[in-house]
């Protein structure tokens, strides 16, 4: 097999970009095919002095600042000049909104946007900048018929397609026809033709063939091929990201303009396709309710505005995160939408709810997920009881303390509110699942930016206060500064939560409110006197007109700074950034440590010979546990254990841990060495607090010592005391090296390995399962490395994580981890259950199956019985967030009530029924969420499914270089971090990098060779990346083995290793400095779940079903044995610890042993790759230039 | 990167190297050699010194030895100050070893503490633990201890066990997330050159303002003759543990990891040395 150049060639009349600038030649890098290379599709191109440049993407090369990305986590308001602001809930200031020329009267944000009505009454979305843009493929089919005259031609006959259509034939669609949906949008480039037929490289210029429209297309060419058809794409991008965009308004010109008043976003749980949908409502002046179609992440905009009509004079609207939709109407009931669901996400009917009170109708409302808050006309506020999917309009209202002008319900049903008389912001503290209602308002005193410079020119109390109001409630006779000075000093804003202060006060004292006209002519408000402006700028508070919490997800573990106004930082105050931590530079630390080294040497250095005075003693500590005997019947027995620590003079510490055990009435012990220890592994399942430990015998075995405590405390004791006592016996301390081994269990543990020299010796290799491995705290499904001590993780809800150097955390307290950098860590997972049913001829589907049948409810084999009620979460680490819910996105697909239909259990699902189908199932799935700490950060802005850091050997490339990483995020595109270096191993952001399909797997080698896979499974080599083009130039197509597809690469220094999802792990062979893409896949072995080949070409994966004497394991770290320069794919496997890994990084593992004399300089030889263990590195690896 | 964990080991496992001599009136049977041991900074002198007792009654008459004291340049040395301290405030200008003379006879009442057991250092200790504790927490920690963790806490110092000692002691250390420090931190500051045994007070590791509080911040408000002034010449030494940490260091970071076993965080003020 030859790898194809993927690339465009220009044949028939195309119009093409003229790309003598951009086209890098491959030829100069000495690695492409003999293919002409086809112009770089996309964004990059070269300027004037031909320095290369990537136009629209945020960070600059080299990078110079982080780029101000919006906050991954905000609270958006209004203040009554109708500025907008955000409150991040990391930070403790108001930043001001990008595009400050704009006013607004309302906002509603979502995660990754932010609708809003400005003050000329139109709509606009602002979508946050981030390092992935958003693009969209357009595609259009060219269709040809052959005739014996001209062969091919785009004569068609009349019965026949379009000769350019859409993938279906039935739409005309020209290239020139396609045009871009808004102003909002720009193409990348040009059209060009998709060479790539599902996974495997078409002949030249893309065509593929049938016998007749439409019809099975295949790649070759028969006799009988009498059409053939290409596919030509083009990308568009949005390009209004970090700034509001228009959104026109659907006036009918026949009638008199009828402006939007009122907007809210939500419905972002209702469904997730397609993805980022969202559920935009809006109110007009005249009353009317719209609904704005299709808006999507890939469709910020949405389409058009749809009419949905309500049986009254809707005046304000709120929408859900999920299902709850409600209205208020002019008359003061609310409107309550019913039906919505993810197959009618606009609802179907309206029923109606009654204000509190007669005398008071409801002025505001605003929904949750399972809640309700309004005010009424009188300022009070209600909160709704009994709200949920399936009673939307709730049972009562129960009156809240305090007085509102509006409440905002945001993520996770907290809750916010701007007081009545003060226009503060409150945060509604207390909310929690069980306690919807919370506990009381306290008030956000956070800072803005640049406070001063705003209050200098326009900020004016009375101004602001006449405004804005919306009632008459006193005259505004006197508005003589000391009258505004008393209003403002009774209720004290910042002093006393709304929720403390009587009545009476809140009606405030002659408060200076008349009734203006809402105008907004701001520049006629400067021309107030200036001694009405408040004179110290310091004590004056913002006012707030609006607030939304839809962007802002505030949890149990969130500590918020907004409530107190710091000045200066405290030096010891963690800092949340991994570059600066001035805590850990200070002087003053820097100098105890200095003067403790000092100390030490001069009062010991010349004194070692000395007696010590107290004499070195044996410490035992006992306890009760139980251990899970090693004969049958297995069971859970009650033993005595006795932890023996002895510690020699020289501070060598040796400890022996005995268990204790009856059995037939007989007194006996098993005792395990804690030098030989290689791993303890907390085990939380079955209710139990249990914990595994491994030695080399027992790993080999395949069955741990398996010991539980009755509390989890006891657990967490034993286990950090003997995991102290393993790395005392073995003289660990602190954090990892650099060099050292990462891997993960499939419970999301971290365990890291320090590589002895003989780790990869060419002889006296240690073996495998005597390496050890300690763990350290958080919860990761993926973790890689970098020997310059660059570490990133990913979680199990695609949240990428970079490690901070340090240790312990999680159930390792005290000495067991580092006084700093160790922080909060979560991650979220969902747990699955299935419905099965049968069909019988009376009535229907019903949950009585056949007596042979599986269980009704149950797992996905069918084999456990799981019910909803039943079911816990994964272990006791991990607590419920949500309700049970049917999952749609199980493979196959579903029907619209997500159903999925067979001719009996079990046997291949499809999402129809037919007539032979019996069965059904459909998947419910429930979100559970673990929080923990651990020695980790997270790298805010883009979620990631794959990571992959460049392996580097010591001394091979200046140390001062960035470290190249590259990712691929959730949503499949491939990205490559800019600016990650030992200082800053976060970096500082992402360069999108373009590809026609989404990505699944990436690896970068040490010789920025990068290898990835695509969803079509088909693997990719990037040509030309270097430290000065840290994204490469283009894609080669490299098919995958014949009738696999490839589910991960990974590239050490010279070999590229896959494994396809069949777990067979394949070898490239023939890649060579020149070819780097190589020629052929080579079987290696089966079995393989995760592969990792690290800097010297060492490889290492984690292995299913290895025999061991008890027991069969899933999950094993296996090393490749005899990894030689003339055989880069090795003989055989060693095993080490396991079952139950997940994933595994030798990437930062470069120590070579010493080379023995025995070595042969194999490298030497006709130019092939340098040897792998102890072989000199004369030849430059393949791809070094 | 070193982390602040290690200090605590350092502090624990610091060592003065130390020679003993009998006091020359004693009366001995034969010459008495003297005696060399590494003294643990963190102990307390009759703690550790079973072995220097049991060296020197070998040659001397039973019915000379009474219960032993310790002198350092005619200071008679208390033993219910840790080891560290002594030699920081009365030794830590003179040379290595640290001579140290061994009494037999005329206990010195007024100056010293009798120790007639172990006993009496660990109730003395104790209640040094659960006056810090007081200070620190209103003594909520030491109170919801176990008596079998009380015992952990001194069979730690006892034994020199740096482990078992910090399993415990690290509840100790611990403070409320929504708070910036302790309540009060417990220190003693000690001046050779005044009759007042140590200067003890209520000071707070936090400011009215939320900055931090400094080992300056604490000198200048309880003893402001031990810093110099600004442009003035240094005339003290300011030691804790043998090293002289800088004046910005935060009050509240030395009390975790700068204080004795007793919790409290014992500072030595010393004449800067003229040479």
């Amino acid at each position: 097999m030859k790898a194809i150049l993927y690339s465009q060639r220009n044949e028939g009349p195309v119009p093409r970009r003229p790309t003598g600038l951009c086209a890098v030649s491959v030829a100069e890098h000495r690695c492409g095919p003999a293919h002409p290379p086809r112009s770089r599709r996309g964004k990059e191109r070269r300027n004037s002095s031909g320095e290369w440049q990537e136009e629209g993407v945020r960070g600059r090369w080299p990078p110079k600042a982080a780029p101000a990305a919006m906050p991954s986590s905000a609270l958006w308001a209004v203040d009554l000049f109708g500025r907008v602001f955000t409150l991040s809930t990391a930070g403790q200031h108001w930043e001001p909104c990008r595009d400050a020329q704009l006013e607004f009267k309302r906002v509603s944000a979502a995660r990754d946007c932010c609708w809003g009505i400005a003050c000329d009454h139109q709509v606009y979305v602002l979508v946050g900048a981030s390092d992935v843009p958003i693009r969209c493929q357009e595609e259009a089919y060219e269709n040809q018929r052959w005739n014996p005259v001209g062969g091919f031609c785009e004569t068609l006959l009349p019965s026949d397609r379009w000769p350019w259509s859409d993938v279906s034939g039935l739409q005309h669609r020209p290239l020139d026809g396609v045009a871009l949906p808004s102003l909002h949008w720009e193409w990348e480039s040009d059209w060009y033709v998709d060479e790539n037929f599902g996974g495997e490289p078409t002949e030249k210029g893309g065509w593929t063939y049938a016998i007749d429209f439409p019809a099975a297309y295949t790649r070759d060419k028969k006799w009988n091929s009498c059409v053939r058809r290409r596919r030509w794409i083009r990308y568009r991008r949005y390009k209004s990201q970090d700034a509001w965009a228009k959104i026109p308004s659907e006036d009918d010109p026949q009638q008199l303009p009828d402006p939007f008043s009122d907007l809210s976003v939500g419905g972002w749980e209702v469904t997730d396709e397609p993805v980022g949908r969202l559920s935009v409502w809006a109110v007009t002046l005249q009353g009317k309710v719209w609904y704005r179609e299709n808006v999507s992440h890939h469709n910020p905009e949405g389409s058009s505005w749809s009419l949905v009509d309500t049986p009254g004079e809707a005046v304000q609207i709120s929408c859900g995160p999920h299902d709850l939709l409600w209205v208020t109407l002019w008359e003061g009931q609310a409107l309550v939408r019913e039906g919505i669901n993810r197959n009618n996400p606009k609802g179907s009917s309206w029923s109606t709810v009654e204000p509190p009170t007669s005398e008071n109708g409801i002025l505001h409302v605003s929904t949750g997920v399972c809640v309700v808050w309004a005010v009424t006309k009188d300022r009070k506020v209600w909160f709704r009881r009994g709200v949920n999917s399936h009673n939307p309009c709730g049972t009562s209202w129960i009156e809240m303390f305090g007085e509102m002008m509006m409440v905002n319900v945001g993520l996770n049903d907290q809750v916010w509110g701007i007081g009545c008389v003060d226009r503060a912001l409150y945060f509604r503290q207390g909310v929690t699942q069980s306690e919807l209602s919370g506990k009381t308002w306290k008030v956000i005193v956070a800072g803005r930016e640049g406070d001063r410079s705003l209050s200098g020119s326009s900020f004016s109390l009375h101004s602001a206060g006449c405004f804005f109001g919306n009632e008459v409630r006193g005259s505004a006779e006197s508005c003589g500064p000391g009258d505004t000075d008393a209003s403002w000093e009774v209720p004290g804003p910042a002093s006393s939560p709304a929720g403390l202060r009587g009545k009476e006060s809140w009606k405030g004292p002659s408060h200076a409110t008349a009734n203006f006209p809402e105008a907004t002519d701001l520049s006629s408000l400067r021309l107030l006197p200036l001694g009405l402006e408040e004179p110290d700028s310091a004590d004056c508070h913002a006012l707030w007109a609006w607030v939304s919490g839809g962007g802002c997800a505030v949890e149990a573990h969130t500590t918020l700074k907004w409530f107190t106004t710091q000045s200066g930082l405290c030096p010891s105050v963690q800092t949340l950034s991994l570059s600066i931590t001035p805590a850990q530079t200070a002087a003053w630390r820097k100098q105890i440590f200095q003067q403790l080294t000092e100390r030490t040497k001069r009062e010991l250095e010349n004194f070692q010979h000395y007696e010590q005075a107290v004499e070195q003693s044996v410490w035992v500590k006992t306890g009760a546990l139980q251990w899970w005997c090693d004969w049958k019947p297995h069971k859970w027995m009650d033993v005595h254990v006795a932890l023996e620590q002895l510690t020699g003079h020289d501070g060598a510490q040796d400890s022996i841990l005995f268990i204790y055990y009856v059995v037939h009435e007989e007194k006996k012990y098993i005792h395990v060495f804690l030098n030989e220890v290689t791993a303890l592994v907390p085990v939380f399942s079955e209710a139990k607090h249990s914990f595994a430990l491994y030695t080399p015998e027992r790993t080999r075995q395949r069955w741990p010592v398996r010991l539980a405590a009755a509390t989890e405390q006891d657990m967490s004791d034993w286990l950090t005391l003997l995991n102290l006592s393993c790395c005392e016996s073995r003289r660990m301390h602190g954090r990892p090296s650099p060099q050292a081994i990462w891997s993960v269990t499939c419970k999301g543990d971290i365990f890291v390995s320090e590589p002895s020299p003989d780790l990869e010796g060419p002889e006296r290799r240690l073996p495998c399962d005597q390496m050890f491995w300690r763990q350290i705290g958080g919860h990761l499904r993926v973790v890689e490395a970098n020997s310059r001590g660059v570490v990133w993780g990913i979680g199990y809800d695609h949240t990428a994580w970079v490690y901070t150097g340090g240790y312990g955390g999680g159930c390792f307290q005290g000495l067991a981890s580092s006084t700093s950098n160790v922080f909060t860590q979560w991650d979220v997972k969902f747990v699955h259950i299935y419905e099965n049913q049968r069909w019988n001829p009376v009535t229907g589907y019903t949950s009585r199956g056949l007596p042979t049948d599986r269980y009704m409810w149950s797992d996905a084999t069918g084999l456990q019985e799981c019910t909803k009620a039943s079911t816990k979460p994964p272990s006791l680490q991990w607590t419920w967030v949500s309700d049970w819910f049917v999952d749609f996105s199980v493979p196959g697909g579903t029907d619209p009530e997500g159903w999925q239909y067979a001719s009996d259990f079990p046997a291949s699902y499809h999402k129809y029924k037919t007539m032979k189908d019996f069965v059904r199932r459909r998947c419910w799935a429930r979100k559970c969420k673990l929080v923990t700490t651990g020695p980790w950060l997270e790298v805010t802005s883009v979620a990631l499914r794959d990571v992959s850091i460049i392996p580097e050997s010591p001394g091979a490339h200046g140390s001062g270089l960035n470290i190249a990483l590259w990712a691929i995020s959730d949503k499949g595109d491939v990205l490559c971090r800019l600016g990650v270096s030992e200082l800053n191993p976060e970096g500082f952001c992402w360069m999108h990098v373009g590809t026609d399909q989404p990505f699944t797997s990436v690896s970068i080698g040490t010789c920025y060779q990068v290898w990835a896979v695509a969803r079509d499974g088909s693997a990719f080599y990037r040509s030309s990346v270097s430290p000065s083009r840290p994204n490469g130039d283009c894609w080669y197509h490299i098919p995958p083995p014949p009738k696999q597809r490839l589910k991960q690469v990974s590239v050490g220094h010279t070999s590229v290793f896959a494994l396809d999802e069949n777990g067979n792990l394949w070898y490239r062979q023939g890649v060579t400095p020149s070819h780097p893409q190589g020629d052929s896949w080579e079987h290696v072995s089966n079995n393989v779940r995760h592969v990792s080949v690290g800097p010297l070409d060492q490889v290492w994966v984690i292995a299913d079903k290895v025999q061991g004497s008890h027991s069969l394991s899933r999950g094993t770290v296996c090393r490749r044995t005899g990894v030689q320069s003339l055989e880069p794919k090795g003989q055989g496997w060693d095993y080490g610890i396991g079952g139950g890994w997940d994933h595994l990084s030798i990437r930062a593992s470069a120590t070579r042993a010493p080379r023995s004399s025995s070595q042969k300089p194999a490298s030497k030889q006709n130019g092939q790759p340098p040897s792998v263990a102890g072989g000199p590195w004369q030849t430059p690896g393949p791809v070094c230039c | 990167m070193t982390d602040d964990k290690d200090v605590l080991r350092d502090v624990w496992f610091g060592r003065i190297p130390t020679c003993f001599t009998l006091y020359q009136d004693e009366i001995t049977e034969r010459e008495a050699e003297p005696y060399y041991l590494l003294l643990p900074r963190v102990s307390y002198l009759t703690l550790v010194t079973d072995k220097v007792k049991k060296h020197f009654q070998k040659v001397m008459r039973q019915e000379d030895i009474s219960e032993i004291w310790f002198e350092y340049e005619g200071t008679p040395l208390k033993w219910h100050y840790p080891i560290g301290l002594l030699f920081d405030l009365l030794a830590s200008s003179s040379a290595l070893p640290w001579n140290i003379t061994v009494h037999f006879k005329s206990f010195p009442e007024k100056d010293l503490l009798h120790c007639p057991s172990k006993d009496v250092i660990e109730a003395h200790f104790m209640s040094c633990v659960k006056e810090a504790d007081a200070l620190k927490h209103k003594s909520q920690v030491i109170n919801e201890m176990q008596k079998k963790d009380h015992k952990q806490l001194w069979m730690g110092l006892q034994n020199d066990r740096f482990d078992q000692f910090w399993a415990i002691n690290r509840k100790l250390m611990e403070y409320p997330a929504e708070e910036n420090g302790f309540r009060y931190i417990p220190f003693r500051i000690y001046q050779t050159t005044t009759e007042r045994p140590f200067i003890q007070k209520l000071f707070r590791p936090v400011s009215t303002d939320g900055q931090l509080h400094t080992l300056g911040d604490l000198l200048k408000e309880v003893c402001p003759s031990a810093v110099a002034p600004e442009d003035g010449e240094k005339k003290n030494q300011v030691m804790i543990h043998g090293i002289e940490p800088m004046l910005e260091t935060p009050l509240q970071w030395l009390s975790e990891h700068l204080s004795y076993p007793d919790n409290f965080l014992h500072i030595s003020i010393i004449p800067q040395p003229t040479d």
